[in-house]
C-alpha cells in the first residue's frame, strides 16, 4: 500500500475546511439567523430582484452566443492549419489570465459612445457601454475560454472512423456535423456552457464598469448588489442574497456532476 | 483520413476561419491593443510617472506578496489534495473533488464576503480574535487588512493547482507507486522519485494560472479592503483610479493595467510553452 | 470480373503505401488480403471504398469506373475495424441512419431495419445504446448497419480484431454463414493467416504495398510463389544452409535458402519400428524445446546446428529436453531472389509409400 494517505487526506481535509468551507458555513449560519418572514422581504426588495433577473438572463444569453462560437473557434483549431494558429490558440485563455478590473475597465472604455468600437456604434444609435448588450459582451469575454477548453480534448479524440461511417453510409457533411459530431460533444458543451454561466452569474470585476449599476435602467449584476449592501454594512441583505447565489451556484456545480457521471456512463464500453 | 477531413469545402473552411480570427481579434485582441494605446495616449513620461505614484508602489508589493502567498499555499495543498485524490480510494472521493472546485463556481464577492461573516465584526470569530488580541496584547484583524487580503486570494485561486495536477495523475496510473512501495520505499521518497516527475509539469503550469489569477483578483479582495495605499492590490488602485473619474486618473488606470497586461501575456505565452512540454513528456511515457 | 483494380498506386510523399496493384475478384467470392501490419491491405481496401483516393490507377465495380465516386454512390457497404457505431444512437437508429440518410421512406426503412435484427439476431436489443451490449452483439450491429442500404459489395476492415478471442472463432463461422447466405461479394482485412485460410474463398497476400500472390487457400498454403508468402504463410523462418541437411546436398548453388514447414519434417527414436526404412537416410537431432500447444506438442530440434520446428502428436511416446533423435526433411521451398521452388528429399525417391 502507498504510504502517506492519513497525512495526504488530513492536511486537504483540514485546508478545505479553514479556508473555504468554515468561511462558507459562517455565511449560512447568519443567515440561519433572519426569519423566514425578513428573508423573504430581504429577497422580494425590487432592486435584488432585478439584479438576479439581470445577472441570470445576461449569463444565460452569454453562455448561449459562447456555445456557438466555442464550437466553431474549437472545430477551427482541431481540424485546420493556417498561419497564426498558435497565437489564436494561445489568446483564447486570455480571459483567464487577464484581471477582471482591467478587463472592467477595458471593455467599458472601448464600448462607450468615445470609445474605438463604441463610437461607431453610437453614429447608427446603439449604445453598448452601460446597457444589457454591454454586460452580456462583458460576460461572452468572460466565458468563451470555458466552452473552448470543454470541447477541444473531445474533437481531438474523436474517432475519424465515425465520420468515415457516416460518410459511407451516405451522410453529407452537414448531417455528419449535426447528428454525429453535435451529439459527441454534447456532453463537453453543456459542461462549458454550465461552467460559463456559473462564472457570469457571479461575475463582478469585469462587469461593473461595463454595466453602469444603475437601477432605473436595471444594469445591477447581483453581485454588485451584495457589495453595494456589504459597504452600507447591511449584512442581512448581503447574506440573504449571497445564500440565494451559493444556491444558484451549487446548483450548477450538481448539473456539471451529473453530466459528467451520465457521459461515463454512456461512453464506457467496458 | 484524407477524404473526410478535406472533404468539408474549403468555403466552409474559409468563413469558419474568417469568423474565429474576427471574433478573437474583437473580443480579446482588440482590448489589449486598446489597453496599451491609452496608457501611452499622454506620452512616455506621463506613463513612467503613473507607474510610480507611491499608492502604486505599494499596491504592486502587496500584489506580489499576496500572490506569492497564495501560490505557496495552494501549491502546498495541490499536493497533498492530488495524493490523496489519485493514490487512494476512499468514501466520499467525489465529494471532496467536487467540495475542493467549490471557488470556481462561486462569485468573488461571496469569497470576500464569507470571511467579512467569519472574522469581521457580526462574525463568529470575533470575539476569539478579541480574546487573543487582550491576552497578547497585539491588535490582529483579519478584515479590512493585510490577513483579509492574502485569504481572499487564496481562497479565490484554491483549486487551481489541484485541478491541473490531479487530471494528470490519474491518467498515469499508480502502478510505478505500489510497485515502489512493495519495495519498501517510504512515502516522501516515492514522492520524489516517482510521483514529482509525472505531475512536475502540471504544477508548473497548475502554478502560472493560479499566479496569473491571484495577481488580477479584485472582487473578492475589494470586499475585504478599505485602505487606499496599505490594503490596496493593482486591481484595486486600478480601480480607484479609474472610478476618480479625471481623465489624468483614468489614463494612469490604464497605465497600472498594462503592468497586468504584459503579465497576462508572458503568462499566456508560459503556459503555451509548458502545455507543449507537458504534451511531448506525456507523449513519451505513453 | 466484378471488382477489378487497374495500376493503383498510392503515394504519400514519396511514401508508395500501394504499387502497381493489379486485382480482380469474382462476384459472390468471400475475398481476404491478408498481410502484416503496415503491409497496405487496408490502404486498398479504403481505396475501394472511397475512403483514400489512389494517386493513380483505376477502380471498377460491377464495369463502372468508381474511383471518382463518393463511397455512398459506389454501392458498398463498410464495417470499421472499431465498429465505428454512433453510441448516442440507438442500435435500430444506427442500423437505420444510411437508409434515413438517403431518405427512404420511414415504413419501409422500419420493414428493413427490423428484417435485419432478425437476421443478425438482435431481437430484444434494438432499443439499447450500444455500450450496452456485448462485443459480439456490437459486430452484428456493425454488420448489420453496413448491410443495410443493399451494397452489393461489402468491405470488412479486421472485423474480428475488437473482439477477444473466445467470441472470436464464434463470430468468423457466423460472418461465413451470414455472406454466403446473402450472397454478398465481400472482402475483409487480416493479419491472422489462419482466419484467412479459414474464412475466405480467395487470399490476396499484401507485402509492402505489392500484391504477393493471390489464390485459393490452397494454392496459397501449398504453392506459395514468393519467398515472402512462404514465410508468412507457414510462419516459418528461412534456413540459408539447408543444404547440410540429407537429401539436399546437390542445391547448395542453386538457391539461396529453403522454408521447411514442420508437417515436411518427421522425428522420431532411433529405434522406432515404424520408421526403421528411414534410419540410413536421417540427420541426429537434439530436442532444445518442447512447448504445449493443446492439441499438440511443438518442438524445437537442432538437426547440425540448423533449428527446426516440428510438431509431435500427444499421443506419441514421451520426449524430453535433450533427447537424442532422428530427423528427415520429407521436402521443402528452396528460394532464390525471384523463384521458388518445392523440392522433394533426393534420397526418399524410392520410399513413395511414405511421400
Amino acid at each position: 500500500m502507498i504510504p502517506g494517505f492519513g497525512l495526504s487526506l488530513g492536511i486537504t481535509v483540514l485546508m478545505l475546511s479553514v479556508l473555504i468551507l468554515i468561511p462558507l458555513v459562517s455565511v449560512l449560519l447568519y443567515s440561519l439567523k433572519l426569519s423566514p418572514a425578513q428573508f423573504a422581504r430581504l429577497l422580494t426588495n425590487e432592486n435584488v430582484l432585478f439584479a438576479f433577473a439581470t445577472s441570470i438572463t445576461c449569463s444565460l444569453i452569454a453562455a448561449l452566443i459562447n456555445c456557438f462560437f466555442g464550437i466553431i473557434l474549437a472545430w477551427v483549431l482541431v481540424r485546420y492549419d493556417f498561419p497564426g494558429k498558435r497565437i489564436l490558440d494561445g489568446v483564447i485563455e486570455l480571459p483567464f489570465c487577464l484581471p477582471t478590473a482591467v478587463a472592467g475597465i477595458t471593455l467599458s472604455k472601448l464600448y462607450s459612445d468615445s470609445g474605438w468600437v463604441g463610437g461607431l456604434f453610437s453614429r447608427v444609435g446603439v449604445k453598448i457601454s452601460y446597457t444589457h448588450i454591454g454586460l452580456v459582451l462583458a460576460l461572452i469575454f468572460i466565458g468563451i475560454p470555458f466552452v473552448v477548453r470543454a470541447i477541444v480534448p473531445v474533437l481531438e479524440n474523436l474517432d475519424p472512423q465515425l465520420e468515415e461511417a457516416a460518410y459511407a453510409l451516405g451522410a453529407s457533411s452537414r448531417i455528419t456535423f449535426f447528428k454525429i459530431i453535435l451529439s459527441e460533444l454534447r456532453p463537453a458543451l453543456l459542461t462549458g456552457f454550465a461552467l460559463a454561466f456559473a462564472r457570469g452569474v457571479g461575475e463582478y470585476g469585469s462587469v461593473i464598469y461595463i454595466s453602469g449599476n444603475s437601477a432605473k435602467d436595471h444594469t445591477q449584476v447581483i453581485s454588485y448588489v451584495i457589495m453595494q449592501k456589504l459597504n452600507y454594512m447591511d449584512y442581512a441583505s448581503a447574506t440573504a442574497i449571497a445564500l440565494v447565489l451559493l444556491l444558484i451556484s451549487f446548483g450548477i456545480l450538481f448539473f456539471i456532476n451529473v453530466i459528467q457521471i451520465r457521459q461515463s456512463r454512456r461512453t464506457n464500453f467496458r | 483520413m484524407d477524404n473526410t477531413t478535406q472533404r468539408g469545402s474549403s468555403l466552409v473552411k474559409g468563413i469558419l476561419i474568417t469568423i474565429s480570427i474576427l471574433f478573437v481579434g474583437i473580443m480579446l485582441i482588440l482590448p489589449m491593443v486598446y489597453v496599451i494605446s491609452s496608457a501611452l495616449s499622454k506620452g512616455f513620461s506621463f506613463y513612467f510617472r503613473s507607474l510610480t505614484t507611491e499608492y502604486v508602489v505599494s499596491a504592486l508589493l502587496l500584489t506580489l506578496l499576496a500572490t506569492l502567498v497564495a501560490v505557496g499555499v495552494n501549491t502546498f495543498f495541490g499536493i497533498m489534495a492530488s495524493w490523496a485524490l489519485t493514490r487512494f480510494q476512499f468514501k466520499g472521493k467525489q465529494v471532496l473533488a467536487t467540495l475542493i472546485d467549490i471557488p470556481f463556481s462561486i462569485s468573488p464577492v461571496i469569497a470576500g464576503l464569507s470571511y467579512i461573516m467569519t472574522f469581521g465584526r457580526m462574525g463568529w470569530a470575533a470575539p476569539l480574535m478579541d480574546w487573543i488580541n487582550r491576552t497578547f496584547h497585539t491588535d490582529f484583524q483579519v478584515v479590512f487588512a493585510l490577513p483579509g487580503v492574502l485569504l481572499a486570494t487564496i481562497f479565490v485561486t484554491f483549486p487551481f493547482i489541484s485541478r491541473e495536477v490531479i487530471p494528470v495523475l490519474n491518467s498515469e496510473g499508480c502502478d510505478e507507486e505500489e510497485a515502489a512501495a512493495l519495495m519498501g520505499a517510504g512515502g516522501f521518497t516515492i514522492f520524489r522519485k516517482i510521483t514529482f516527475p509525472k505531475m512536475k509539469w502540471a504544477l508548473i503550469y497548475g502554478m502560472i494560472l493560479c499566479g496569473a489569477r491571484a495577481l488580477g483578483e479584485f472582487g473578492a479582495v475589494s470586499a475585504l479592503s478599505k485602505t487606499r495605499g496599505r490594503t490596496f492590490t493593482l486591481p484595486l488602485e486600478i480601480d480607484a483610479l479609474y472610478m476618480s473619474g479625471d481623465s489624468d486618473s483614468i489614463v494612469s488606470a490604464f497605465s497600472v493595467s498594462s503592468i497586468l497586461v504584459i503579465l497576462a501575456i508572458i503568462v499566456l505565452i508560459l503556459r503555451n510553452i509548458f502545455e507543449y512540454r507537458e504534451k511531448r513528456s506525456g507523449r513519451k511515457a505513453g | 470480373m466484378y471488382v477489378e483494380l487497374k495500376d493503383i498506386n498510392k503515394k504519400y510523399g514519396s511514401f508508395y503505401a500501394s504499387k502497381d496493384v493489379n486485382l480482380s475478384i469474382e462476384k459472390g467470392k468471400l475475398v481476404a488480403f491478408l498481410g502484416p501490419s503496415g503491409s497496405g491491405k487496408t490502404t486498398i481496401l479504403r481505396m475501394i471504398a472511397g475512403l483514400e483516393n489512389p494517386t493513380s490507377g483505376s477502380i471498377y465495380i460491377d464495369g463502372q469506373r468508381v474511383d471518382h465516386l463518393a463511397p455512398s454512390k459506389r454501392g458498398i457497404g463498410f464495417m470499421f475495424q472499431s465498429y465505428a457505431l454512433f453510441r448516442y444512437m440507438t442500435v435500430y437508429d444506427n442500423i437505420a441512419f444510411g437508409l434515413r440518410v438517403k431518405k427512404v421512406p420511414e415504413d419501409q426503412i422500419r420493414t428493413r431495419v427490423e428484417e435485419l435484427i432478425r437476421l443478425t439476431n438482435l431481437e430484444g436489443v434494438e432499443h439499447r445504446y450500444p455500450n450496452q451490449i456485448s462485443g459480439g452483439q456490437r459486430q452484428r450491429v456493425a454488420f448489420a448497419r453496413a448491410i443495410a442500404p443493399n451494397p452489393s459489395l461489402l468491405l470488412l476492415d479486421e472485423p474480428f480484431a475488437a473482439v477477444d478471442a473466445k467470441v472470436r472463432q464464434e463470430l468468423r463461422s457466423w460472418l461465413r454463414e451470414m455472406i454466403y447466405r446473402l450472397g454478398i461479394t465481400s472482402i475483409f482485412v487480416t493479419h491472422d493467416q489462419d482466419e484467412a485460410v479459414e474464412v475466405a474463398d480467395q487470399i490476396v497476400v499484401v507485402n509492402r504495398g505489392r500484391v504477393e500472390q493471390i489464390g485459393t487457400p490452397s494454392d496459397i498454403y501449398g504453392g506459395p510463389k514468393t519467398q515472402f508468402v512462404a514465410e508468412f504463410v507457414g510462419q516459418s523462418l528461412p534456413i540459408h544452409d539447408f543444404y547440410r541437411l540429407r537429401g539436399y546436398e546437390g542445391q547448395k548453388n542453386r538457391y539461396s535458402g529453403a522454408i521447411v514447414r514442420p508437417e515436411f519434417v518427421e522425428v522420431f527414436r532411433p529405434d522406432n519400428p515404424t520408421f526403421k526404412d528411414l534410419v540410413p537416410v536421417a540427420d541426429e537431432a537434439v530436442i532444445e524445446k518442447i512447448s504445449f500447444r493443446g492439441d499438440h506438442l511443438e518442438l524445437l530440434v537442432d538437426v547440425k546446428g540448423i533449428k527446426l520446428t516440428v510438431s509431435r502428436a500427444l499421443e506419441r511416446r514421451p520426449v524430453s529436453v535433450g533427447d537424442s533423435m532422428l530427423a528427415v526433411v520429407y521436402r521443402l521451398y528452396a528460394f532464390d531472389r525471384d523463384s521458388i521452388v518445392l523440392l522433394n528429399n533426393t534420397n526418399l525417391q524410392d520410399y513413395e509409400a511414405i511421400a
